[in-house]
């Protein structure tokens, strides 16, 4: 009886180890942060890149409305995919969009807005992208959804396409 | 000629104690950086990883500690922007009880069968 209930017991634990090992064969090996997470913008001072001057974070998001922080540079394969979306979203009236210049060269990222033009109310640079570190990110393009009262609501880390263009304006409506 | 000694000594001194302090900021960042992982190259720490990533990162810790933060503070801001995963050293909470209490039961249960063992 006492040797049954060993056996049992074993087997039971067994079956667990089995249970947890294969559902972790299902998981992704790539952490990645949580993107839904409400999180307040971070306070900082960053070079603007039309004046070349420092500017605060509470004088870029000064008025009460939805902002687009998106995180660019001009050797970013994936940004040129993303920048027709954005200038897209840049005709809507409701919505601000933030270029943050991430590790760029100045002239470079010049051709780049002249070419495909410019969605950005106003691009700050992040030459060593400690900027990019305040917001929780990563990597570039990655693109962050700012709600009136200056939470970011939505992270979208890599390019964005129609239907996160889609979903960014019925929640901005 | 005793004015002079004097300021000699001073001058030691506070040279010494500015190299010290930077020596020690140096090791603080070191134990920072070892134990923040990179989440480019994941698997390596921020410390033995070259990606753009890390080395922002190692600007923010070294920008961090000059402004005065404690070790604990950054680890916060960090965990704050990318959650607790980034840190090497998980946190004790809800996530991680399982973690910190397995080998810990594990211990107690093989401790109480050689015990039983033993006492037969």
């Amino acid at each position: 009886m006492k040797n049954k209930f060993s056996l049992f017991i074993i087997v039971i634990f067994l079956s667990f180890c089995f249970v947890v090992f294969y559902k972790g064969l299902n998981n992704s090996n790539t952490y990645t942060p949580k993107v839904d997470e409400k999180k307040k913008i971070p306070t900082f001072k960053a070079k603007d890149f039309d004046s070349d001057n420092y500017i605060n974070s509470d004088k870029i998001f000064d008025e009460k409305i939805f902002y687009i922080v998106n995180i660019w540079a001009s050797w970013c394969v994936p940004c040129r995919a993303e920048h027709p979306l954005l200038m897209q979203l840049s005709n809507n009236q409701s919505i601000k969009l933030i270029g943050l210049n991430y590790r760029d060269n100045f002239n470079n990222a010049k051709k780049f807005i002249n070419e495909f033009g410019n969605p950005y109310s106003r691009i700050l640079i992040d030459k060593d992208g400690t900027l990019g570190i305040e917001f929780g990110a990563y990597g570039v393009p990655e693109t962050f959804l700012i709600d009136k009262n200056k939470n970011i609501i939505k992270k979208f880390v890599g390019p964005i396409n129609q239907k996160i263009v889609n979903d960014i304006k019925s929640i901005i409506k | 000629m005793k004015i002079l000694k004097i300021l000699i000594v001073l001058f030691l001194v506070t040279n010494f104690s500015e190299l010290s302090s930077d020596e020690t900021n140096d090791v603080l960042k070191n134990k920072i950086l070892k134990n923040i992982r990179c989440l480019i190259c994941q698997g390596q720490s921020v410390y033995d990883s070259e990606s753009e990533f890390a080395s922002s990162i190692k600007l923010i810790v070294d920008r961090k500690i000059n402004e005065g933060l404690k070790e604990k503070q950054i680890y916060q801001f960090l965990r704050e922007k990318y959650g607790d995963w980034v840190i090497y050293d998980p946190k004790l909470n809800i996530n991680t009880y399982i973690l910190w209490l397995l080998p810990l039961l594990l211990f107690f249960f093989g401790g109480a069968i050689i015990f039983r063992k033993l006492s037969n």
